[in-house]
């Protein structure tokens, strides 16, 4: 009888709850889209220069793309950790961290995208005279463009649900609000409605991001990216 | 107590908190899910991929799989009164995390096939499930391969998160760590989890190798790195 009671007063879904914790569900949510798009751009900065560095450099590719597939799998948990002793309890140690997965996935994909660009199609662009930063500019980057919108989109989305592993240090946006509500006597109402909020600020960031790849390379919008 | 000292430390490897209790309870944990994630993974991906039926459902699960953050899953499922704290809910929550990479891989490895080959294996008289024992499957091998793989080195690294809801592993010093302000704790756990994980991404790459056929070694790189962009959100 007790534990239905329990039960009862413990629903998965409430919108009692999310009145009553509006500005809590506010708060987290505008941390969870700085850590996100912090770790995003830091990751987009590091990984362009790395980028042009393993063009010029081809011998590197194999190592450093081998290399962040070692990294890759590191999990966030101990990422944070290691980083948690220099950073202390800040959003750095959260950004920095996942800037790291963000920067793999990034570079990987400017790499593959410039990499697949036909060897004929560059040739056609040398016959015309262009020169080496023109088909960088005209010819390169925007056919490698849907590849690496790709890899900012799956590294954004993946983002997303990694932020909440900076609980761990205390900034981790709706991720602070499930370990809590855990905490607090498996809170249904808030662990649920956070991991929900999550999730559709995954979808929110893929759609965006979706949308930017239409506008700016618009012949791919019949392939799936 | 500095981190070195920890690990040289001979109370640290013995006991119910040593290092390969802990170890071995990670690994326990990690196989159990990928054990369920392939019961539940490989049947379908075969009979879709056979079929050559559900293209969406096969592509997009990854997708799904990264959108939702797996210490929600995990404290959700720890949290229902059934499940509990403890091993099960990191065992159901990673094996739910391991079903996208298998499925996928599975799948797009199948439907990879070319027609002709079908064709001609139906031609020489073989039944729909000849065909798919013998011919898709072994072609696929590469894919199924990596797919297992990328889900093995998901679930062994996710698999430190399930401390968090009160499960056993190498998380656990962490965890631990955080509670009672203990650095050396942290750090410790931490370079243990990421080795654990590392470690196992190392091993499986050779076992990824050694099962596929030499033949389709090289035909297979190409497409596995378009496969590999990683889904991971550990």
């Amino acid at each position: 009888m007790l534990s239905t009671l329990a039960e009862a007063s413990n629903p998965w879904l409430s919108w009692s709850y999310v009145q009553d914790n509006w500005a809590e569900l506010v708060a987290a949510g505008k941390e969870h889209i700085f850590l996100t798009v912090g770790s995003v751009l830091l990751a987009i900065v590091l990984a362009v220069p790395l980028a042009v560095l393993v063009r010029k450099v081809p011998r590197l590719s194999g190592p450093v793309l081998g290399l962040s597939g070692v990294l890759y799998t590191i999990p966030s948990l101990a990422l944070i950790s290691l980083l948690w002793p220099i950073f202390g309890l800040s959003p750095w140690t959260v950004i920095i961290a996942l800037a790291v997965y963000g920067l793999l996935v990034v570079l990987r994909n400017i790499v593959v995208g410039l990499d697949d660009v036909p060897a004929e199609v560059l040739d056609a662009a040398n016959g015309m005279g262009l020169t080496t930063r023109q088909i960088a500019t005209r010819v390169s980057i925007p056919l490698a463009m849907p590849t690496i919108l790709a890899g900012i989109r799956i590294a954004t989305v993946s983002t997303v649900g990694m932020v909440t592993i900076g609980a761990l240090v205390g900034y981790g946006g709706f991720g602070t609000l499930i370990l809590s509500g855990f905490q607090n006597n498996f809170w249904h109402a808030q662990i649920f409605t956070a991991t929900l909020c999550c999730v559709l600020l995954a979808v929110v960031f893929e759609i965006l991001l979706l949308l930017v790849q239409r506008l700016t390379v618009p012949w791919t919008r019949k392939q799936a990216g | 107590m500095g981190v070195i000292e920890w690990f040289t430390d001979p109370a640290n490897w013995t006991g119910e908190n040593g290092i390969p209790v802990r170890t071995w309870q990670q690994i326990e944990i990690s196989l159990a899910a990928m054990a369920l994630a392939l019961i539940v993974a490989l049947p379908v991906a075969l009979t879709l991929g056979h079929l050559r039926k559900g293209v969406f459902l096969a592509t997009n699960i990854g997708n799904v799989g990264r959108a939702v953050p797996t210490l929600g899953v995990l404290t959700i499922l720890a949290s229902i009164p059934e499940i509990g704290i403890g091993n099960l809910a990191a065992i159901l929550a990673l094996a739910l995390f391991a079903i996208p990479p298998v499925l996928t891989n599975t799948y797009t490895g199948l439907a990879g096939v070319d027609d002709e080959v079908r064709d001609a294996a139906r031609g020489m008289g073989m039944s729909g499930m000849g065909i798919l024992a013998r011919v898709e499957v072994p072609l696929a091998v590469p894919l199924i391969a990596a797919g297992i793989r990328t889900a093995t080195v998901q679930v062994v690294a996710t698999a430190s998160l399930a401390a968090l809801v009160g499960s056993g592993g190498l998380g656990r010093y962490v965890v631990d760590g955080f509670a009672l302000q203990d650095n050396t704790l942290i750090i410790a756990g931490a370079i243990l989890t990421a080795a654990l994980a590392v470690v196992a991404e190392l091993v499986l790459a050779g076992v990824q190798r050694w099962v596929t056929p030499r033949g389709l070694r090289e035909q297979s790189r190409a497409q596995i790195e378009v496969q590999e962009i990683p889904a991971a959100t550990h």
